[in-house]
């Protein structure tokens, strides 16, 4: 009964399964008048249903029947179905009828609401025609741009809502609120001395346009950096609002929230092959079946994938035969390949180390030389531009560390011998690496700056309060700078680069300039330069609550830039990366931007004595010690729960309990492996079985 | 109404909306959503020739005409979507306004991956036996990498390709892929859910 003569394709082998005895035994078990629903259907409709044979209606008490448009079949033949399912409605109940209208009501109104709310996208226009013309790779790296400008407005919203405007109505006193600054106790009075110099009397035009380039200045006491808020306790109305333990759980909320909507892109759009060992995006039939992009629709763009699917398959049929011939090579050429191998990853160390020493120095130097050690003598018109070098030293360092590196690491991977996929591979995540720690050590370097303390008075304070009286503020002015700069080389490099470089190539056709040709739009180095100011921005948010502002700003212009040099000043790379191998990885490297960003954070947070002269933690150790001293204030039951669950005697169990869960999938998974693999055998076998073939037609 | 033709004539012709009882039903029975059936309403309707405007519901259009489209003009598959789409009868595989709402709902963003590979299937079957073969491989491969013979894989590279693919898909090891085989392998491949079309 199971194959019935209707069918037309096959797709006999699978359903040999529901004649075992123990599936038979099982629907019997479960015994319900399923089966003879299913004949009572006319034949019509009904046989294209047993045909496909996907999902065999056998148990449950209603007929899980799918809605029309769900079957592959043309309009009129579904308009039939659609009847005879309409007609069937009238064998059951009255409960299930509803339950049948109901949810078919419900999807129609969730369809409307999800048709209106695709108005709401940002640039879905812009994105669309970028897709038809460039291809679905050129797409994602577009998509994720309009990703981080809602992330980053998002996380601008919640730390304006919970930390600035609180802060500023309570400071010009708006709906009778008031605020209050408690002299901090058990303090050297020496470390409270914290006078910003913003400016007073007649003062140069541009030393403004110094101060909006590095945050100094009458920027300083803005609500841009941390020192604005300086508020022990707030009063709105009647209401007491704790504004530094407020300042704390907003800086935990929004990486909590970015970390969580990360999470959740990356696995909606990957599917994680557990069963199968083979790489799914390496596969040839996600090549060859998935492999042409039907969102193309103009002729260049097609004659290009044409030529890029060639490449690629060609390619990958190559590395198959190398890695054939590898598997021949004796122990003499093995021993030379790694002895190679390890001795260029001595010289990548040594380049990143070069890098790493570069910007110490640098950031060493400006501190010294640039305003805040100068302005205890009293000196304030030093020469304009050179300050303004000095200060931007670091920026300038890393924006060149980041760019050659990464062409240094392709001219040396080259010597390693590797597979071409494995070498694009392990060079972006080198140039990932050198971006992300080039930060790091930035940071690194400011705070051995900040804790060298020499003196006991210095001691006293925790952090060196001569030169940083108010150092949360001097790491927010280091992290707007870098961004300010960020997005002026970006602007700098479409401005004085790409737009020559065309015109040059347009007009002039002698044959060096036209073998350079025009640059390619290329797509990792992309996403990398975002994803270095996405870390940016999230490390400095704590320092700088308006730092998700200027980012947002930032990446919706740089979308435009971007768009204009890709139409206009760009070629297509002649080998893209898909669009679904190349979102998971844009995901993936932000994600590890994320977790780069904790440890900074971490530390200022968790381990260096926050400062005394300003901000909401003067009268704290660390800006962490808000929490237990909040904790203590809380009713005993809940100080004790609280307490309970950070102790020993809770986090153990807890951590043994997590483990058996994780092995029981894990054997879970074991399990259904074997099972497949024993199926795809048994599959096989069939095929000879004179009990189960189907005569084919 | 002699007034009211004669302004539909001025204004071009293809004022004609569709009926909305039409226009639910096909909101049901497609994944489009009415905006984008409004829209391919007008666009067949473009394809036609003026004077058949009026009843574009039921008329055809040849192949063609269907080919000019935008989204089927760089598509090296085009005739054979022409092909599984078209429910003419005298083998023209010209399409009717049914047909061309089948073809954007199977290629919408909405349309479950079922119905996609059941399709794709089809659209790969260049032979049209119910199974992909050898030869249905070898064209599906050259339609991908383009027309002229610089762009064909050697012989020796088809071989190992085909080789790879079967592997990788065929289950029974028949040496054909059939829909079911097809339909899995296609599941676990993350690129095939953008088999999307824009308007």
């Amino acid at each position: 009964e199971v194959f019935l003569p209707e069918e037309t394709r096959g797709a006999a082998p699978v359903d040999f399964l529901q004649q075992l005895p123990s599936y038979q035994s099982a629907l019997r078990r479960r015994a319900t008048g399923g089966t003879q629903e299913r004949r009572a259907a006319p034949q019509g409709p009904a046989g294209l249903l047993a045909a496909e044979g996907h999902r065999p209606q056998q148990e449950g008490d209603e007929v899980t029947a799918r809605p029309a448009r769900e079957y592959p079949l043309t309009i009129a033949e579904k308009r039939r179905l659609r009847d005879c399912q309409q007609a069937d409605i009238k064998y059951l109940s009255g409960w299930k009828q509803w339950k049948r209208t109901s949810s078919k009501s419900l999807k129609k109104v969730l369809s409307e609401l999800k048709e209106l709310s695709s108005y709401l996208e940002l640039w879905r226009h812009d994105i669309h025609s970028i897709e038809g013309k460039f291809g679905t790779g050129i797409q994602s790296y577009f998509s994720f741009l309009r990703f981080l400008v809602l992330l980053n407005f998002i996380i601008f919203i919640l730390m304006f809502s919970l930390v600035t405007l609180p802060s500023i109505i309570s400071k010009y006193g708006m709906f009778n609120s008031s605020f209050a600054k408690i002299p901090p106790k058990n303090i050297e009075p020496h470390c409270t001395v914290y006078e910003p110099s913003g400016n007073k009397g007649l003062v140069y035009f541009y030393t403004y346009l110094k101060d909006l380039l590095s945050g100094t200045g009458f920027l300083e006491v803005t609500v841009l950096f941390y020192g604005y808020y300086t508020i022990d306790a707030e009063w709105i109305g009647i209401h007491k609002y704790n504004l530094p333990l407020a300042y704390l759980l907003a800086t935990f909320a929004y990486l909590a929230l970015s970390l969580i909507w990360i999470i959740k892109r990356s696995v909606g759009g990957f599917k994680q092959n557990l069963v199968h060992n083979e790489d799914p995006f390496q596969s040839y039939c996600n090549k060859v079946f998935a492999g042409w992009d039907f969102c193309i629709t103009d002729p260049n763009a097609a004659r290009l994938k044409h030529r890029s699917l060639q490449y690629e398959l060609q390619v990958n049929l190559e590395e198959e035969r190398l890695k054939r011939k590898e598997a021949d090579r004796t122990m003499k050429e093995k021993l030379c390949i790694y002895f190679l191998r390890i001795f260029i990853n001595i010289i990548v160390i040594a380049v990143l180390s070069g890098c790493f020493y570069s910007i110490y120095r640098a950031t060493v130097f400006s501190q010294e030389n640039s305003n805040v050690s100068i302005r205890h003598d009293g000196i304030s018109n030093t020469n304009f531009q050179a300050n303004l070098l000095v200060q931007y030293l670091p920026s300038m360092v890393i924006t060149l560390a980041n760019f050659i590196a990464p062409q240094i690491f392709s001219f040396l991977i080259r010597f390693e011998d590797y597979s071409p996929a494995f070498e694009i591979r392990l060079t972006l995540m080198r140039c990932v690496f050198v971006r992300l720690a080039n930060i790091g050590v930035l940071l690194f370097s400011l705070w051995s700056q900040i804790s060298y303390c020499a003196t006991d008075k210095c001691n006293a304070c925790g952090y060196n309060y001569e030169l940083y009286p108010c150092w949360e503020s001097e790491v927010g002015q280091e992290m707007y700078k870098l961004m300010i700069f960020d997005f002026i080389i970006i602007l700098a490099v479409f401005l004085f680069v790409d737009f020559p470089r065309k015109l040059l190539v347009t007009h002039c056709s002698c044959k060096p300039v036209q073998w350079c040709g025009l640059q390619e739009f290329g797509i990792s180095d992309n996403v990398l330069e975002i994803i270095y100011g996405q870390t940016i921005c999230w490390i400095g948010t704590f320092f700088s609550p308006l730092l998700p502002a200027i980012a947002t700003i930032k990446y919706f212009i740089i979308f435009y830039i971007k768009k204009i040099s890709l139409i206009h000043t760009r070629k297509p790379a002649a080998r893209p990366i898909r669009a679904s191998s190349s979102n998971f990885f844009f995901l993936v490297v932000l994600l590890i931007g994320l977790v780069l960003a904790f440890i900074p954070l971490g530390i200022s947070i968790a381990h260096i004595p926050s400062s005394k002269a300003c901000g909401p933690f003067r009268n704290f150790n660390t800006s962490w010690a808000v929490v237990p001293h909040t904790i203590d204030g809380f009713p005993t039951r809940l100080r004790q729960v609280l307490y309970g669950i950070a102790s020993e005697a809770f986090a153990v169990p807890f951590f043994m309990v997590i483990c058996l869960v994780m092995f029981y999938f894990i054997a879970l998974a074991g399990a259904h492996k074997r099972v497949v693999e024993q199926l795809r055998e048994q599959l096989v076998m069939v095929r000879f079985d004179p009990l189960f073939c189907t005569p084919k037609i | 109404t002699g007034e009211a033709e004669a302004a539909r004539a001025a204004m071009g012709g293809s004022a004609s909306l569709l009926p909305r009882e039409l226009l639910r039903e096909y909101q049901e029975l497609t994944f489009l959503s009415k905006q984008e059936i409004l829209l391919a309403y007008k666009r067949f309707s473009e394809l036609l020739p003026k004077e058949e405007r009026e009843n574009a519901c039921s008329a055809r259009v040849p192949k063609s005409q269907i080919l000019t489209l935008p989204e089927l003009r760089a598509n090296p598959f085009q005739h054979q979507i022409c092909r599984v789409f078209s429910t003419s009868d005298n083998g023209d595989h010209s399409m009717s306004f049914e047909d061309f709402l089948d073809m954007l709902s199977v290629f919408s963003d909405s349309a479950t991956s079922d119905v996609k590979s059941h399709y794709a299937f089809r659209i790969f079957d260049f032979d049209d036996d119910g199974t992909l073969d050898r030869k249905d491989l070898e064209k599906l491969v050259n339609c991908l990498t383009g027309q002229g013979e610089e762009s064909r894989l050697s012989n020796a590279e088809m071989e190992q390709l085909i080789q790879n693919i079967l592997e990788e898909s065929d289950i029974d090891k028949d040496g054909t892929i059939n829909l079911s085989e097809f339909q899995h392998v296609v599941s676990r491949s993350p690129d095939f859910a953008r088999y999307s079309v824009l308007q």
